[in-house]
């Protein structure tokens, strides 16, 4: 079977997969990462984005022999090592963002993408619009949209630092 | 730290769990040793099966077993169970035809289950499942409503005529007909409810363990309520006793009621590893869940509504077909019967209703409960029908609403449809809504969008419906199979920490944050020394579940039960450590003080003494602070409101835009603002997704055709608008709490408020009625259609 040489939430990797492993198969099953989830198969919820050298990539439409040599980080890399939550996460909990919790971590990963894209602002528009690849059944997305706006000047903020 | 008892917006215990990815999900948890099940299913509507070739499939790579109906049939197993018996206007009970967990001899919808694959990986499994050789001979299919009930439809159960389950009625025909024929107005509607597909975020998921030594089984499976599937499956399908058999739903992923019933692969799997001796896991794909889970909805109806000349309802008489799928799921019966029927009042003093409800099987998915069940169905009706009348007599939609309004000095109301409502005050939820709103400033708006070529509309609904299912003696004399009280274990810790353990089951709805502050409040125990358990038949001592709105009036009711036996054992501790009569302790605040002195003891203090009982009554006492209690409510709860929708459509197109949505709505006792305020919005984002976007869509010869998410429209972030959610609310007079519940008032307020937006935006166009969805293609072939004449005109 091939290998597949990965850096997920700062630690390497090295795994053998089938060629039709998928990235997210790779992160539940061989790495115990279950944070990140399978909502469908049409590659149309977005419970399994995660990022891929930065940038938000859904994870079941990625075979993860496709991931070789990248860095990845999933929803279990976001927290400091102390427990203290990245702004999106902190945001999402103060606006009651989240209800069964199962969308979350895909939606959590957009969002930052999506901050981190957009330095000069965001509109609820924008917001709404950015989201379009991710399903959200619980919420009606009305606390998701404000925790995002939310955590906007926080990130920026941040990376300013 | 503030304030974390009833009424305060507490920040949620589980999230943290939740953001960090450390949820536990079924799909989370593997066994060791554990196997794969891939389920091969038909891809027929409808066929006879002449055999199931497994030889190939059996020899594949990996591959453990390939079990098929018949293996089944050759221990007995039984069939799914249904929990509620439906009984036929000349007193026949339901037609109840077998519903096998794999199917035998026939099968009756696309994705009914034909055989199990067990392998060492899914993989395996999935590659093997393709290998079963299915000899179907295929038969004419029945897929909706009309064609089942069509003269010489072909019968999807055999000897079950004319595809009838039942044919139910509520009311009195002749009294009713009597009304109609001395009234000013009748105003018809014909009127369809649109099929949905319940789609929460987290597929299904069942696996099933068998230990070897002991012989017990574990089943972990996504469900709302672990001990109704322990109850179903164990009594009725594998005959398993419940000592030998554990039920564990974990973190589940959204409910929506689609996660109610017991399905044929938690029997699969749980059979099955005992059959292999090994844990055997099954993961719903999304494709999958599309023809496996549930439908919900799916009603045609004709209504029609005596009015006086002033507007005042005389009389309302419904026919309803109501489909129930190919066979009967667990509550399916009940749906459009008691959880539709008994709703037609609605808000209204309507002084008689008589209703015809025909359940009938198709070559369709089962058709079950689904956020709201039943009152979502008929609220849309009387709320279109309302604005129906209106439009057809002239008289001004709101001034028809308060005039027929049950007054807020009338409760409790008996309606002529069973249910007897105990308290609302619909005036005012109505005059807040329409302040929210900016009802009086609408038609400067709509003016405003004509002039950059859009059309506005604005809609209304005025609703109640019931929750907090149910009292046991009522719903056992209407048929329900199952007891609707509630359990809970309040064990107070040595230390004074407190772990509840609940019979209801949180999947979305913030149980452990909202269930801890019902302890703040009672006890005085901090926020952050309660911890809530739910969803294991081994810890929890029994429960019901979720659903129907009834976690906080039915089992928040059983915590205070439970919490009022701890108080009154605590008492005799406190009198027997203060030297006091029993009578004179009072508790408050964490305290238990000897009436009228500075003597006191804390909580701890007495939880203390109950576990190291030194100094203790023993003799007339237990040590231990640990009080269980069932709660059978003493009738529904009646939630209500007003839901005000206004919408923009583009004429080139026909897509509507939600512009503003408005609720309003009497909960009850608010515990927790921001989550009711979430159940709303979530609940009215679903409501909008039936108005305007999603169908599941069977074509005449039964295939799905809306069978995944690239099919059936899903609302997404842009497609819901920023709500005004608040609420009004008045007091539920039955239970300890005041609380109604809040889960499933968005679902079934909002339809009829969207519907009735966008008619009343078409209202230039010719427009009486709609169905849902309000598509951009529906409404641009009407615009378009009516576009030449209104020019001509």
């Amino acid at each position: 079977m091939p290998q597949v040489t990965l850096t997920v939430n700062g630690k390497q990797h090295t795994v053998e997969v089938e060629g039709r492993t998928l990235l997210v198969e790779l992160l539940r099953e061989k790495l115990s990462l279950t944070g990140t989830h399978v909502g469908c198969d049409t590659s149309q919820c977005g419970a399994c984005v995660v990022h891929v050298d930065g940038v938000s990539v859904k994870a079941c439409t990625q075979l993860a022999l496709q991931a070789d040599g990248t860095d990845v980080i999933t929803i279990e890399g976001l927290a400091e090592a102390d427990g203290t939550l990245h702004p999106m996460q902190e945001m999402f909990r103060e606006h009651h963002a989240l209800q069964c919790g199962f969308c979350t971590p895909g939606m959590v990963m957009t969002a930052i993408d999506l901050v981190q894209s957009h330095p000069g602002g965001l509109s609820e528009k924008e917001i709404r619009e950015g989201l379009e690849g991710n399903l959200c059944r619980c919420t009606g997305y009305h606390n998701i949209v404000k925790a995002i706006a939310a955590a906007h000047p926080l990130m920026h903020a941040k990376a300013a630092e | 730290m503030g304030f974390e008892g009833i009424g305060a917006s507490v920040r949620r215990k589980e999230d943290v769990r939740f953001l960090s990815g450390k949820g536990n999900y079924t799909d989370d948890i593997n066994r060791p040793g554990q196997l794969y099940a891939v389920i091969r299913r038909s891809d027929r509507p409808h066929a006879t099966i002449n055999g199931v070739d497994i030889a190939a499939a059996s020899a594949a790579p990996g591959v453990v077993r390939v079990f098929v109906g018949a293996d089944l049939a050759a221990e007995a197993i039984g069939g799914l169970p249904c929990g509620w018996q439906i009984h036929s206007k000349d007193g026949s009970p339901m037609a109840e035809p077998p519903h096998p967990v794999l199917a035998v001899g026939k099968v009756r919808h696309v994705g009914d289950p034909v055989a199990v694959v067990i392998a060492e990986s899914k993989q395996a499994a999935k590659n093997a499942a393709e290998l079963i050789d299915i000899d179907y001979t295929d038969l004419p299919a029945v897929a909706n409503l009309t064609s089942a009930v069509a003269a010489g439809a072909v019968e999807v159960h055999d000897g079950v005529a004319g595809n009838l389950c039942y044919d139910w009625v509520i009311g009195d025909k002749a009294v009713v007909d009597g009304v109609f024929a001395g009234a000013a107005h009748v105003v018809k509607l014909d009127l369809v409810n649109n099929r949905l597909i319940p789609n929460a975020m987290e597929p299904r998921v069942a696996i099933g363990d068998f230990d070897t030594s002991s012989g017990d089984f574990t089943l972990y499976t996504t469900s709302q309520n672990p001990h109704v599937i322990r109850l179903l499956m164990g009594a009725f399908v594998l005959h398993i006793p419940e000592n030998k058999l554990r039920v564990v739903a974990p973190d589940v992923g959204g409910g929506f009621g689609s996660k109610i019933y017991h399905y044929a692969e938690e029997a699969i799997v749980t059979w099955a590893a005992g059959k292999v001796r090994r844990p055997v896991k099954w993961t719903c794909e999304r494709g999958e869940s599309f023809m496996s889970d549930a439908h919900g909805r799916d009603h045609v109806s004709t209504a029609e509504m005596a009015v006086d000349a002033d507007g005042t309802f005389l009389g309302l008489r419904i026919t309803t077909l109501a489909n129930m799928g190919a066979y009967l799921s667990t509550f399916a019966p009940a749906v459009p019967t008691y959880l539709y029927a008994t709703l037609l009042a609605g808000v209204y003093k309507t002084p008689v209703i008589y209703c015809n409800v025909k359940a009938v099987f198709t070559n369709t998915v089962p058709v079950d409960a689904y956020r709201g069940a039943g009152r979502p169905e008929a609220t849309f009706l009387l709320e279109r029908l309302v604005d129906v009348i209106a439009h057809d007599t002239g008289i001004d939609k709101l001034e028809l609403r308060r005039k027929n309004f049950i007054p807020a000095d009338a409760f409790p109301y008996q309606t002529p449809v069973a249910l007897q409502y105990d308290s609302g005050d619909y005036q005012t939820t109505l005059n807040v809504a329409l302040t929210n709103a900016g009802w009086d400033g609408f038609e400067a708006r709509r003016a405003a969008a004509k002039a950059r070529g859009k059309l506005r509309g604005i809609g209304i609904s005025t609703y109640v419906e019931a929750c907090g299912i149910a009292p046991s003696a009522v719903v056992g004399s209407l048929g329900a199979r199952a007891g609707l009280y509630e359990c809970a274990e309040i064990r107070v810790h040595p230390t004074g920490s407190v772990t509840v353990f609940t019979g209801t089951h949180s999947h979305g709805q913030g149980h452990e944050t909202t269930l801890a502050q019902l302890v703040v409040s009672q006890l005085g125990v901090p926020f952050d020394q309660i911890e809530v358990v739910h969803g294991d038949t081994s810890k929890i001592p029994f429960g019901m579940g979720t659903y129907g709105s009834r976690s906080l009036a039915v089992g928040g009711s059983a915590m205070v039960k439970a919490m009022d036996k701890v108080i009154a054992k605590g008492k005799k501790i406190a009198a027997h450590l203060m030297e006091a009569a029993v009578e004179d302790i009072e508790f408050k605040d964490n305290t238990f003080t000897v009436a009228g002195t500075d003597k006191s003891k804390t909580l701890t203090d007495i939880s203390l003494a109950a576990y190291v009982p030194h100094n203790y009554p023993i003799e007339e006492l237990e040590p231990g602070l640990d009080e269980t209690a069932f709660y059978d409510p003493k009738n529904f709860t009646f939630p209500g409101g007003c839901h005000i929708a206004e919408i923009e459509i583009d004429p080139d197109t026909g897509v509507v835009e939600m512009v503003n949505f408005t609720a309003v709505d009497d909960v009850g006792r608010v515990v927790n603002p921001m989550i009711v305020e979430g159940q709303v919005q979530g609940g009215v984002a679903q409501g909008i997704g039936q108005a305007l976007l999603e169908s599941a869509i069977y074509d005449p010869s039964g295939q799905l055709l809306s069978g995944s998410f690239m099919d059936y429209t899903m609302p997404r972030a842009n497609d819901i608008p920023s709500m005004s959610v608040a609420t009004e609310n008045t007091m539920c007079t039955h239970n300890p709490l005041g609380s109604k519940g809040c889960g499933e008032v968005g679902a079934i307020g909002s339809p009829p408020a969207v519907i009735n937006a966008v008619v009343d935006a078409l209202k230039d166009y010719g427009v009486r009625h709609l169905d849902m969805p309000a598509t951009g293609a529906k409404l641009w072939s009407i615009i378009q259609a009516a576009t030449p004449r209104m020019a001509a005109e």
